[in-house]
């Protein structure tokens, strides 16, 4: 499919997940703020930002903010 | 078109999803032995399971022209108790010859555990003493990424393990890589939130290509779709995939994994028209 047709299938779809997303971010704003910070914060906007960034791959880098580290001497 | 769903828990499901599975398509499925929503008690429970798995679920599926075959072994989950974790690897031989078993699985890691990993190795090595196919359930979310790596590393340590007869299952963008470029066959799990969309899992085609790979529903009693396959049949139609490519995912690459299995034995209706 072309770049055109790709945007016209998702145009929509996309704007509602961007909806959702903000609407979620108002959501945790107007449930105030933590008294102590919270990783999945610190994730989420992470993960945003690569969002807004316009490098390949997004999809693989926001799965890497949301997994654990992999420790090559977990056998240790 | 005619489809396959490689991972789905059927003893969780009603024999309705049989019938609009059927209706849809599928003309076989396979089962994998899984925990239940809760940890059983006893090596008797997990022998009740398999032969659930292995007598009574084979000829619900007949009933809708499916054939079933299955997976058996001792899940991640309640492979933290090591001890009743090795008495029902004892009695896993006994169900080895049954004609709808296709090997062990899915074995894997849950929460990365060292107890896991014992359980894990010690299935391997079973798998391997049986020339068994093998799948694996990769963990969750956050530690699926750390598990998978774990996975890979520990099956790296058995030369004698041929990756074309072991599946990584539930691979998502951050795992698929790793699994096809070892070697292994590889499934997209479609769920509606904790693991792909069939949307995702037709990028994942175009990006990696349809060889290895297959998509499964998983579905199971927790929030699941059993025709997840035909929803990604679908996105894949109108993206404006070729058939052929699309019957290369959902039922040729199925049937050439299972097809490594010494039991292997398609029905009439399965192995029709079939060049694999």
């Amino acid at each position: 499919m072309s770049y055109q047709e790709v945007l016209n299938r998702e145009f929509l779809e996309t704007r509602w997940l961007i909806l959702q997303l903000a609407a979620a971010l108002d959501r945790l704003d107007r449930a105030g703020a933590p008294k102590e910070g919270d990783e999945r914060i610190d994730q989420l906007r992470k993960a945003l930002n690569v969002l807004n960034d316009h490098e390949a791959e997004r999809a693989e880098r926001v799965q890497l903010i949301f997994s654990r580290e992999y420790d090559p001497n977990w056998r240790d | 078109m005619r489809y396959i769903d490689p991972h789905i828990h059927m003893v969780s499901r009603t024999t309705d999803d049989y019938r609009r599975m059927a209706k849809a398509g599928c003309v076989a499925i396979s089962e994998p032995a899984f925990w239940a929503g809760f940890d059983r008690s006893s090596v008797d429970g997990f022998r009740d399971y398999f032969r659930h798995l292995t007598e009574f679920e084979a000829k619900r599926a007949a009933t809708y022209g499916i054939q079933h075959f299955t997976w058996i072994c001792i899940n991640a989950k309640e492979a933290e108790n090591v001890e009743l974790a090795r008495e029902v690897i004892k009695i896993i031989p006994e169900f080895l010859d049954n004609p709808s078993v296709l090997g062990i699985g899915e074995i894997g890691l849950n929460k990365n555990t060292p107890n896991e990993v014992t359980v894990f190795r010690e299935q391997v090595e079973l798998a391997l003493e049986y020339d068994e196919l093998i799948l694996i359930h990769t963990p969750h979310l956050e530690d699926k990424y750390q598990g998978t790596r774990m996975i890979l590393d520990i099956l790296s340590e058995y030369p004698k393990i041929n990756p074309e007869r072991v599946c990584i299952d539930h691979v998502e963008e951050h795992t698929i890589k790793l699994a096809l470029d070892a070697g292994y066959w590889v499934g997209m799990t479609l769920y509606p939130v904790s693991k792909c969309t069939p949307a995702r899992a037709a990028d994942m085609i175009e990006r990696y290509g349809t060889e290895r790979i297959m998509v499964n529903s998983a579905a199971d009693w927790g929030p699941s779709d059993p025709l997840a396959v035909p929803e990604f049949i679908l996105e894949m139609r109108r993206r404006g995939h070729k058939e052929e490519d699309i019957a290369r995912v959902v039922y040729e690459n199925p049937i050439k994994f299972f097809s490594g299995s010494r039991r292997w034995k398609p029905s009439p209706a399965l192995s029709a028209n079939l060049e694999v």
